[in-house]
């Protein structure tokens, strides 16, 4: 398989294996996330995607019985290991949901959640960051008059935006998204799409997707997993226009999966 | 060709149908039980008219009807007669044949009285002497403007009263330092005990003469009389002082009446209950079914909540939790008389016991924590509750969506800050629903508490103005039993049966007005924590 390295990566995967219990879901992963970079990773379902993505900022580590070995190394910095504080990790590597889960808060109270609960009391601190993420996040002027309002009723699309909000309200280094439009209509799809693309000049943005036009539009790199293993990395525009794996063709082309 | 329609039994309609019948026996069920309670006991306080029967033996009866039916001998009638203290019974059965008129008269008087329980009578002289009342006009009119000028006089002496409290109280305590100082050692604080003794005796000569005093004003009042006489012609003299209320119902208007009942209910929500608990208020009842329904959540509510957070956040998934689990849906389908034993052992005997020894040991045998009380009550009635907190507060947790959880884990949340911010807020209504079921079912529950605190008649409230203000150690009234002891204990039967009914349309009132008021809550925390279904 074609390993595929960068000089300077912001995130390094070697060798990793992944086990819920007996079952090995990922096996032997070995990966570059670019800096700055839209990082996606296709796949069919059951192929381990978003449990590598998961294991990127530890949130496997809440799932009973499964365990974790092989390295992961963000700016050379060792993630798998039991003496990592994962909380300072989560905050440099924020994460969006398949499904969006705004908090049953105000929308402001929502967006500045992370801070909170990293202890920043300086409400005009406060005030500016949630302007800045919700700018941000394309949301600004859709809520700008009601951030004292519950985030349950905002529209799908504008809850996801939300969520996007809340991630950079902590000013992360990277942006973990696990299939972040697939319960969303076209057109709430698209505008997150234009922010990802958006995002990434500040951010560096890895996405799971079921979607290979939404992995084509927006991503730099594409990662094809197939039965937790890594089967094709490569720019994403050589893996959809000339792949080297014969199963990464056929999933590309519709024929499994 | 159109599809007939498929029949009745393949839509499942007979399903339906019994599905709905159900519910409406349900209903028809809680209805009538609620009607029952509704007509007899707030019909026990409207001012009845009163009947004058002439019978055919020539003698007469006059009293309020109460009941009317076919007995063996064909139609009979039930009067409440009252006059206990000519007849020694209130109530008499008439049979229909032998009545030969009926007449409403209108100076019929009823008396109610504070001793005895009510007259039934006409006016037939009055003795005011001194009062500087105009005698000569309608009788009743000056019986009237009498008690109104008594009840005043009445008041003259309540300081006295208040007073009298006061020392008693203190004698009291001094009571108690010299058992204190005796029971250290005797001989080394003879010359205070002795000085105690002195005082204390100097307090009781002060007593004594207020006691006096107030016998006498009493006694003087005692001399103003009403005499009334009753169907038979029989005259009673009625000392005014007895007198709580007189009216003639069958002169007065429904609005008069009307309001007359409204008094009545109004007396009963704030009065104390007399004639052993058949007449008069219920307010000690209604304060300690509260006080104990407060305390009991006091110690439940905290308890059970961290139990269940113990339980569904941090405890290991596994063969004992779910044991544990088991065990907690379980103990709330233990008899509650078997808590009330625990609570009699442990809490009483036990920790009451032991405080005893180590606090108050100059008491002993007299126990002071180491008897039923308040306290002990509310934390048996908690312990029988717990589980129903447990159970209600680990479903709204486990009701909370996945994603809320991880979205706060990913933004770096601890699992305590996560608790603490998202968890425990939505699921407070979760936690207010098991906090009604448990108020609910501690409001209602007897057995448990006649066996760890609860009395017939409680001499003072558990809470106060007396320092500490809140006597947990004090014996309480409680509604529930309050309707045992009157239905099933008390000496008159039938002058009781109304109280029950009052009383026990006062415990579900009760329970219904804290349950809302909690439901209330719990709708308004619903529309601020509300999570979408995804």
């Amino acid at each position: 398989m074609t390993h595929f390295k960068f000089d300077n990566p912001i995130l390094r995967i070697q060798d990793l294996f992944f086990y819920y219990g007996e079952k090995e879901v990922l096996k032997s992963i070995t990966l570059d996330v670019p800096r700055n970079q839209v990082t996606a990773f296709i796949g069919p379902s059951g192929c381990g995607k978003s449990t590598l993505l998961r294991c990127l900022n530890r949130m496997n580590d809440m799932v009973d019985n499964s365990r974790m070995a092989g390295s992961m190394l963000k700016d050379g910095m060792e993630i798998n290991t039991p003496e990592l504080d994962t909380i300072s990790l989560r905050r440099q590597i924020g994460m969006v949901f398949q499904h969006s889960n705004p908090f049953p808060k105000t929308i402001y109270e929502n967006v500045i959640y992370g801070l909170r609960i990293a202890g920043v009391k300086n409400r005009q601190l406060l005030d500016e960051m949630v302007e800045k993420s919700l700018q941000g996040a394309a949301l600004w002027d859709e809520v700008k008059d009601r951030l004292q309002e519950s985030a349950l009723g905002l529209s799908g699309g504008q809850m996801q935006r939300l969520c996007i909000a809340r991630a950079i309200a902590v000013n992360p280094e990277i942006i973990l998204m696990d299939e972040p439009c697939s319960a969303l209509d076209p057109i709430a799809t698209s505008r997150i799409e234009d922010l990802i693309l958006e995002l990434k000049k500040r951010y560096t943005v890895v996405i799971v997707t079921h979607n290979m036009q939404q992995a084509a539009r927006i991503s730099d790199f594409t990662a094809f997993l197939y039965m937790g293993e890594l089967i094709e990395y490569n720019k994403t525009n050589i893996i959809f226009t000339t792949p080297a794996k014969k199963q990464t063709e056929d999933y590309i082309t519709g024929r499994f999966g | 060709m159109i599809p007939s329609k498929p029949n009745f039994r393949k839509q499942g309609e007979h399903y339906v149908w019994g599905t709905g019948a159900a519910l409406a026996l349900t209903l028809l069920a809680a209805f009538t039980l609620i009607v029952v309670i509704m007509v007899n006991g707030l019909g026990y306080f409207w001012p009845a008219r009163l009947a004058h029967l002439a019978l055919a033996d020539g003698s007469f009866v006059m009293g309020e009807l109460t009941e009317e039916n076919i007995g063996p001998q064909g139609r009979r009638v039930q009067l409440k007669v009252g006059n206990r203290d000519i007849y020694g019974l209130d109530f008499k059965w008439v049979d229909g044949r032998e009545i030969t008129s009926l007449t409403y008269p209108d100076e019929a008087v009823t008396l109610e009285r504070r001793e005895n329980g009510n007259f039934y009578g006409t006016l037939s002289a009055i003795r005011v002497d001194g009062l500087g009342i105009q005698t000569g006009q309608d009788l009743f009119l000056t019986l009237q403007e009498a008690r109104k000028l008594i009840s005043r006089r009445m008041e003259d002496i309540d300081p006295v009263v208040k007073e009298m409290g006061r020392v008693n109280l203190e004698m009291e305590d001094i009571r108690l330092e010299i058992q204190k100082l005796r029971y250290q050692d005797a001989a080394g604080y003879a010359a205070e005990i002795q000085e105690l003794d002195l005082l204390s005796a100097a307090k009781r000569k002060a007593f004594d003469q207020m006691n006096q005093r107030i016998s006498d004003f009493r006694a003087d009042l005692a001399a103003h009389t009403v005499t009334l006489a009753d169907a038979a012609g029989t005259l009673k003299e009625v000392p005014l002082v007895q007198i709580m209320r007189a009216y003639r119902p069958n002169r007065m208007s429904l609005w008069e009446k009307s309001w007359l009942y409204i008094k009545k209910i109004g007396e009963l929500l704030t009065g104390e209950p007399r004639e052993s608990n058949t007449e008069g208020g219920l307010f000690p009842a209604i304060f300690g079914t509260m006080m104990m329904v407060m305390t009991m959540s006091f110690f439940s509510i905290p308890l059970g909540v961290v139990a269940a957070i113990y339980l569904s956040e941090y405890a290991k998934p596994g063969v004992l939790v779910r044991l544990v689990r088991v065990a907690v849906y379980n103990l709330a389908g233990v008899p509650s008389i078997v808590f009330g034993v625990f609570g009699l052992g442990f809490f009483i005997y036990g920790v009451g016991g032991a405080m005893d020894q180590l606090f108050f040991p100059e008491r002993l045998p007299t126990p002071v924590f180491g008897t039923g009380g308040i306290l002990w009550a509310s934390l048996t009635m908690a312990l029988m509750t717990v589980p129903v907190v447990i159970v209600s507060t680990e479903e709204a947790f486990a009701a909370i969506p996945k994603g809320i959880r991880e979205g706060s884990y990913s933004l770096g949340a601890t699992k305590f800050q996560t608790l603490l911010r998202i968890l425990l807020p939505s699921a407070t209504p979760g936690i207010i629903t098991g906090f009604v079921l448990a108020m609910a079912r501690a409001a209602g529950e007897v057995a448990p508490l006649m066996i760890t605190g609860v009395v017939k008649l409680a001499p003072a409230l558990p809470m106060d103005g007396e320092f500490p203000y809140l006597h947990l150690d004090r014996k309480f009234m409680h509604l529930g039993f309050h309707i045992y002891d009157v239905g099933f204990q008390s000496p008159n039967v039938e002058a009781a049966k109304p109280m029950v009914f009052v009383t026990t349309l006062l415990l579900l009132v009760l329970v219904v007005v804290l349950s809302l008021s909690a439901m209330v809550l719990r709708n308004r925390m619903r529309a601020r924590y509300q999570t979408r279904a995804f």
